[in-house]
């Protein structure tokens, strides 16, 4: 029997022990003694959330096909067990072999969001190795990140002995081939680390010195080592058919964020919207074929016992034989009492009559994501979502029967106007009265409930918007008190229900998110402070995190409310993720012309993602459904 | 057709609650390709209903709950596809299929037996022994116990139908009855309370040994005889 880390008195005290026992359905184990490699795969954020990540499913299920590695998981304990850990000395651990994170060979961690860069200190301390990557012995494990915030991974570059930029199918076996003939070999970790550098899509930013202009900005990089390459490319996946899947996902015990089967049908996004960084960095999309998605489907809900399944893509309307799978599942499905739920699909007839298939009569709302108010803005941000649209399909949609309608905005965008965030409440009103237009008073069981949510804007790296300014916290706040008194004036305010974010964290986020090396510090001073859990409201302090820039001399505004020239060198710019730099500054001179830009479907707009010869770049494109 | 399951719980799966129980079973019905009847109605949920909660923290070798199925091969071959499919810290013990008149799982619970232990945190005074079978000797032992409700004076003796020292731990039959439940650590946090000894917290192991219902003529029998 496995035997725990954890004594029985210390699990009973602490909320959800099922968090810390591992031992599930499909969690696999091995022979400490049969392997060569032992991988802790890491999500720095609570078990419910970790566990619902399918990037960790995908590696887990690849590396433990590999027979010499054996991957285990850790997440961050919650804020409960962190303190008996601190108090009693106890080592993180690795939930399936229980054993300590210190004696493994890698840690890797995935970084999905900013606001986990604490978290990720809270791992290497609780692990006991050091949290600095120039004081990490032979004795430690090669801490390696990966994931999307890893497209621009210098705020976090001192914590990290390398970073995998790009997708993790491909280079991890020659990775762990390195590391075998370094043991062989008696290599040190410098040795390791050195050659590690060579592996395409590996970054190693100790190899690297990065060199600042006066005013703070970046003046050049060197690298420190001879025959390291300057630019490092991102891996990507060229047949997403032909590749890792896990047939055999890990069952949670307790109830977690993603209780499901997930069915990624494809990867990328033909959109382009020129605030979203996924719809760039996962270029070109790349579809699964259908065939092996329904035998992935069956096998997964065989095996996992799930009584939902999920579709999972960033657009899945685009996905050109979605009518098929759909058919497909919806007939499977059924007989075995399944759920099929579906990601945010584009409100059509198609769609409708999907959710009319799949949800029969328990109706929940629909969502719409216009991003912002008015159509001139939605151009700048090449939202391709037209007000006919959504009014049509909001029409559509009350006469299917449906009577709650979520939408979804953004505030604080480039050359947004107030007129743009009137436009918010101008589209609520016109949708509350096509309902109102629709539905005659005899089948109404009430008001129509439409709820407005906005986030606020927050530039990211490798987007068209890169080089804009985000809002100040004030700024943020009088944008969303704009909404809300627009709201407050149409006609049909009292259908209409609004909800904001805090600005606090957003400010946090962009700083981080276009961030350099300087940031190392501040967040570190943040973590000694007190700071962690800062992607959950009821542990983020936000005086704490900006005592700690005054502490460092670091100056936030100077990575949010400047517009950057165009000329600018930005921290993450020795990334290649297939998309051009001229590319993108094409699209942000677009943007200001409020040109929009077609999709890759109607049109290739040379991105610089054909040269990966895969996905949409050699579809035939006539063969896609329009 | 209605088959009643018997399960064990052991090692980590301790510390699994009892609504996370059913949900385990939920998809490992699925997981085996069982033949589950499922209710009526908007939201569809497998017929399914366990005997008595099991404490977080707490082992068992009598575990129970009854399901409904369209079909059935045989109770060999439905605990032999569920075994195929389970983690490890449960283990299904036997499967029986019902009489149409026989009543659910959760309704037939009238007692259950625990072997109680003391965890290397507690030393129990070095007369507990004596001092516990004068304790169980009494005519009455009132006991005020809390309840959602509110707190409530019972008579521990009531539900206490055996109790006796087993090497270095307790073994006791309780009442198990729904409203009339008496937990195992709960008889012992009110005796060493009279001996006058402090409890640390988590004092206890305890493994419940089997679940009964009680027959026609009275006596106690398991879930499945």
């Amino acid at each position: 029997m496995r035997k725990l880390a954890l004594s029985d008195e210390i699990l009973m005290q602490v909320e959800k022990p099922a968090r810390y026992i591992g031992g599930e359905v499909n969690s696999v184990m091995k022979d400490r003694e049969s392997v060569q490699i032992r991988f802790a795969m890491c999500f720095p954020d609570v078990y419910e959330i970790g566990m619902s990540h399918l990037g960790i499913q995908i590696i887990y299920d690849m590396m433990n096909r590999f027979r010499d590695v054996w991957c285990e998981r850790v997440y961050s304990p919650w804020v409960d067990l962190d303190a008996v850990m601190r108090k009693e000395n106890i080592p993180l651990f690795a939930l399936e072999s229980q054993d300590p994170v210190k004696d493994f060979d890698f840690l890797g961690i995935t970084i999905q969001y900013e606001m986990c860069y604490t978290n990720i200190l809270q791992v290497l301390e609780l692990s006991g190795i050091p949290l600095l990557s120039k004081d990490r012995t032979d004795d430690d494990p090669i801490v390696i990140g990966g994931g999307p915030c890893t497209y621009n991974p210098e705020p976090i570059s001192d914590f990290f002995d390398m970073f995998y930029i790009g997708e993790a199918e491909t280079r991890y076996r020659t990775l762990f081939d390195l590391y075998l003939e370094g043991k062989e070999k008696g290599w040190n970790r410098k040795e390791f680390l050195q050659r590690a550098a060579g592996i395409p899509g590996i970054y190693v930013p100790s190899l690297y010195e990065v060199i600042y202009k006066e005013d703070g900005t970046i003046g050049g990089r060197k690298s420190l080592v001879p025959g390291i390459p300057e630019i490092i490319e991102k891996e990507l996946v060229t047949d997403l058919t032909n590749t890792y899947y896990p047939k055999k996902p890990v069952v949670p015990f307790i109830k977690v964020a993603q209780d499901r089967v997930v069915l990624e049908i494809q990867r990328g996004c033909i959109r382009g919207c020129r605030f979203c960084q996924a719809g760039q960095l996962y270029r070109p999309v790349r579809e699964r074929d259908l065939e092996c998605l329904k035998q992935y489907a069956m096998d997964m809900l065989k095996n996992t016992g799930h009584e939902e399944i999920s579709l999972s893509s960033l657009s899945s309307s685009d996905y050109s034989l979605l009518p098929e799978l759909l058919d497909f599942l919806i007939e499977n499905c059924g007989k075995q009492k399944i759920n099929i739920s579906l990601p945010s699909l584009r409100i059509d007839a198609f769609s409708l009559d999907v959710m009319n298939k799949v949800q029969d009569v328990k109706k929940s709302s629909l969502t719409f994501a216009p991003e912002a108010g008015s159509q001139r803005l939605r151009n700048i941000i090449n939202k391709g979502l037209t007000e006919e649209v959504i009014l049509e399909g909001a029409k559509m949609a009350f006469e299917g029967g449906w009577t709650r309608v979520k939408l979804y905005f953004m505030l604080g965008l480039p050359l947004e106007t107030e007129e743009d965030i009137r436009g918010i409440a101008d589209l609520c009103n016109k949708i509350a009265a096509v309902f109102y237009e629709t539905v005659p008073k005899e089948k109404r069981t009430g008001r129509v409930q439409i709820v407005a949510s906005t986030s606020f804007f927050i530039p990211k790296p490798f987007t068209p918007f890169q080089w804009a300014a985000q809002c100040t916290k004030e700024e943020f706040l009088e944008k969303a008190y704009l909404t809300r008194c627009s709201i407050g004036s149409v006609l049909n305010q009292k259908s209409i229900k609004y909800n904001w974010h805090e600005a606090d964290v957003s400010v946090l986020e962009g700083i981080m998110a276009r961030g350099d090396r300087k940031l190392n510090q501040v967040i570190l001073r943040a973590y000694e402070k007190g700071c962690i859990y800062d992607a959950w409201s009821e542990y983020y302090k936000n005086d704490v995190w900006f005592d700690a820039f005054e502490e460092c001399g670091v100056d936030p505004a100077f990575y949010t409310v400047r517009k950057r020239p165009e000329d600018e060198i930005f921290p993450w710019d020795f990334i290649d993720c297939g998309v051009r730099k001229e590319f993108l500054l094409q699209e942000w001179h677009k943007a200001a012309k409020e040109e929009i830009t077609p999709n890759c479907q109607e049109r290739c707009n040379g991105c610089g993602a054909a040269r990966y010869k895969t996905g949409i770049c050699v579809t035939d494109k006539s063969y896609r459904k329009q | 057709m209605k088959v009643r399951l018997k399960f064990s719980k052991y090692g980590a799966l301790r510390f699994i609650g009892h609504l996370d129980v059913m949900r385990y079973f939920q998809k490992a019905i699925r997981r085996a390709g069982i033949d589950i009847a499922y209710s009526e109605g908007f939201s569809p949920h497998q017929i399914m209903s366990f005997a008595a909660p099991l404490s977080v923290g707490h082992t068992s070798s009598g575990e129970y709950f009854d399901i409904e199925v369209n079909s059935f091969t045989d109770e060999e071959d439905m605990q032999k596809r569920l075994s195929e499919v389970m983690a490890e810290g449960i283990d299904i013990l036997k499967v029986r299929l019902l009489p149409e008149k026989e009543g659910n799982a959760m309704a037939s619970v009238a007692a259950a037996d625990y072997l109680l232990s003391f965890r290397d945190c507690f030393s129990p005074p070095q007369n507990w022994k004596e001092a516990l079978y004068d304790f169980y000797a009494k005519e009455t032992i009132l006991a005020v116990k809390k309840t959602k409700k509110g707190q409530r004076e019972i008579n521990l003796k009531e539900g206490i139908y055996r109790l006796e020292i087993r090497e270095d731990g307790v073994y006791m039959l309780l009442d198990a009855g729904s409203g009339s439940n008496l937990k195992p650590a709960f008889v012992m946090e009110v005796f060493f309370e009279r001996m006058g000894a402090a409890l640390p917290e988590y004092p206890f192991h305890i493994h419940r040994t089997e679940t009964y219902k009680r027959k026609e003529n009275g006596d106690l029998e398991p879930l499945i005889p």
